[in-house]
């Protein structure tokens, strides 16, 4: 018996597939998926759909830069890590932003035009907020895999074309 | 003298899906549903294990039963998820394949003139492989009312009680049926009332969607007369690691061993190794693959019932086996194939019983069981 969970998994997996297409592959009929689909929007579950691009294979002139920022933070009695990761989260240039274990406490995702712009951006907005002790940024030279998705090359299909 | 087929080469007609393959490698761009394999790599963690093998070179033979450690492995898997309790010692035998498995058990545990009952429809393999044995065939054809489940009537209709061996493979290839426990208990009876032994081919025995699946090896009287096959190829989605393994009565195997330790020595050693990981750590790959197979068979199922396509509920396997709606499926699958590049196999490939049928399979990508559905759809319409 299909889970309404279920369509969550397969949305992540493929955010096009259509309401006929979720109705085909579970137990549920068309008007129950929209309605699932819709409930699980309206409870914020399913915060929005996005495409996974692969920047490199985009044939442009314009240059594409994304880094990856480590966030060391001092807090104190009026400051908690949520109050610093809203103000962070505003900025449009921050895709994404958590808080980690380990040798830091956040990481940021930052995409620019430019390796000037994202480099002003840390330095110019991120930098200076008093909480923030420290960063180090890594740009990305190369992405491989996105949200579960493998940018390679090597999905030919080469079995045989009938076999037992 | 010149080189001429040997009779019982000749014996064997042409494969049904040889000429499907042959069409659909003259084609471009075609949607194959034609595939009888998982179109999933094997899980990364037994690929690295192979790969790690070989860079410690154990490239040597392995004991020609198979390596101690992946019988000890098989056995443990055997006993946990299936309820078959086999020795590593001598009750177990790793082969090239299930294919090769059975190949064995035909040659190795029955004489020319022998007959074995063959469950159709049926892998393409069975029938060629008694024809190689000199074994006789009784074709025991399963009926779509009976959801292609093998019952006491059709056994009787169509004189298995005289064959000295029952084979069939449930969940089944082409049809996707399965058989439960209870169903089984009837073919168990008939077998030892008429003094059979089974050849149960279960390669598919971790893909079923309904119900857990039950080896005939564990009803009451069935051990001592059962020789049971598995292997790597269909759960694990390891077909070109050519590894699987048969099991039963020590008597059995130490026959089909004789033939396997001059023939092919041992299986293969990287594969060997690729399986024990497959084993210890590859669970979750399976569970993940089953997940999507469920929701391919499932989407499929439905495109079928919207076409109006009779299709009975595929319960294992990765095959749906629709209604064709034709009468002639060849000539449907050919010119289904030629107008809209879709290659799906018609039932007789896999012998009587398959006739007015198609076997379509989903271990395909869903954007493409998409395509080639709405495909199929227009050229019904």
């Amino acid at each position: 018996m299909s889970s309404r969970r279920e369509i969550l998994h397969l949305l992540r997996e493929n955010a096009r597939y259509t309401t006929e297409d979720l109705a085909h592959m579970t137990d549920f009929s068309e008007s129950e998926v929209e309605a699932i689909v819709e409930e699980f929007e309206d409870a914020g579950v399913i915060r929005g759909y996005q495409a996974v691009v692969d920047w490199g294979a985009v044939e442009t002139d314009e240059e594409r830069v994304r880094a990856t920022v480590e966030l060391n933070v001092a807090l104190d009695r009026e400051t908690n890590y949520s109050d610093i990761a809203d103000r962070v989260a505003k900025f449009p240039e921050v895709t994404s932003l958590r808080l980690v274990s380990g040798d830091y406490d956040f990481d940021l995702e930052v995409e620019g035009d430019s390796m000037r712009e994202v480099s002003h951006f840390i330095s110019d907005k991120i930098a200076p907020i008093p909480e923030i002790t420290q960063t180090v940024t890594h740009y990305i030279m190369d992405s491989y895999k996105e949200q579960g998705m493998t940018f390679d090359d090597h999905d030919d299909d080469d079995r045989l074309s009938v076999s037992p | 003298m010149t080189f001429e087929p040997a009779d019982r080469v000749d014996a064997v007609p042409p494969s049904g899906i040889r000429r499907f393959f042959e069409l659909a490698e003259e084609m471009d761009d075609i949607i194959s549903l034609g595939v009888g394999e998982p179109d999933f790599s094997a899980p990364w963690a037994a690929r690295e294990a192979a790969i790690t093998s070989l860079e410690r070179g154990q490239t040597s033979y392995t004991a020609n039963r198979g390596k101690r450690e992946l019988r000890e492995r098989i056995a443990r898997y055997e006993d946990t998820r299936h309820d078959l309790t086999y020795d590593p010692d001598d009750e177990i035998l790793v082969t090239a394949g299930a294919s090769e498995g059975l190949d064995l058990a035909f040659r190795a545990l029955l004489n020319p003139g022998d007959s074995i009952a063959v469950a159709q429809p049926c892998y393409v393999s069975y029938v060629p492989g008694a024809i190689f044995a000199g074994v006789d065939v009784v074709d025991v054809p399963t009926r779509v009312e009976d959801e292609f489940k093998l019952t006491r009537e059709v056994l009787e209709e169509s004189g298995a009680a005289e064959a000295d061996a029952l084979v069939y493979c449930y969940p089944n290839n082409p049809t996707g049926a399965t058989m439960t426990g209870e169903e089984l208990r009837d073919v168990a009876a008939f077998c030892r009332e008429n003094d059979l032994v089974v050849f149960a081919d279960e390669i598919y025995a971790d893909l079923t969607y309904e119900h857990d699946h039950t080896s005939i090896a564990t009803l009451p009287g069935m051990r001592e007369r059962t020789v049971v096959f598995n292997g790597f190829s269909k759960a694990f989605a390891m077909t070109g690691f050519r590894l699987g393994y048969a099991m039963g009565p020590p008597e059995a195997i130490t026959a089909m061993n004789r033939i396997h330790q001059y023939t092919m020595l041992s299986a293969p050693t990287t594969a060997q190794h690729a399986a024990i990981e497959a084993l210890d750590n590859c669970w979750e790959d399976v569970t993940e693959m089953t997940t999507q197979y469920d929701r391919r068979r499932n989407y499929v199922l439905s495109r079928f019932e919207d076409m109006g396509l009779e299709c009975f509920p595929a319960a294992g396997a990765f095959y749906a086996f629709p209604e064709c709606p034709w009468d002639d499926a060849s000539e449907f699958a050919e010119a289904l194939l030629q107008s809209e590049g879709v290659a799906v196999v018609p039932g007789t490939a896999f012998g009587e019983g398959g006739a007015g049928h198609l076997r379509i399979s989903y271990a395909t990508g869903l954007d493409d069981l998409k395509e080639a559905m709405n495909r199929m759809e227009s050229f019904l319409d």
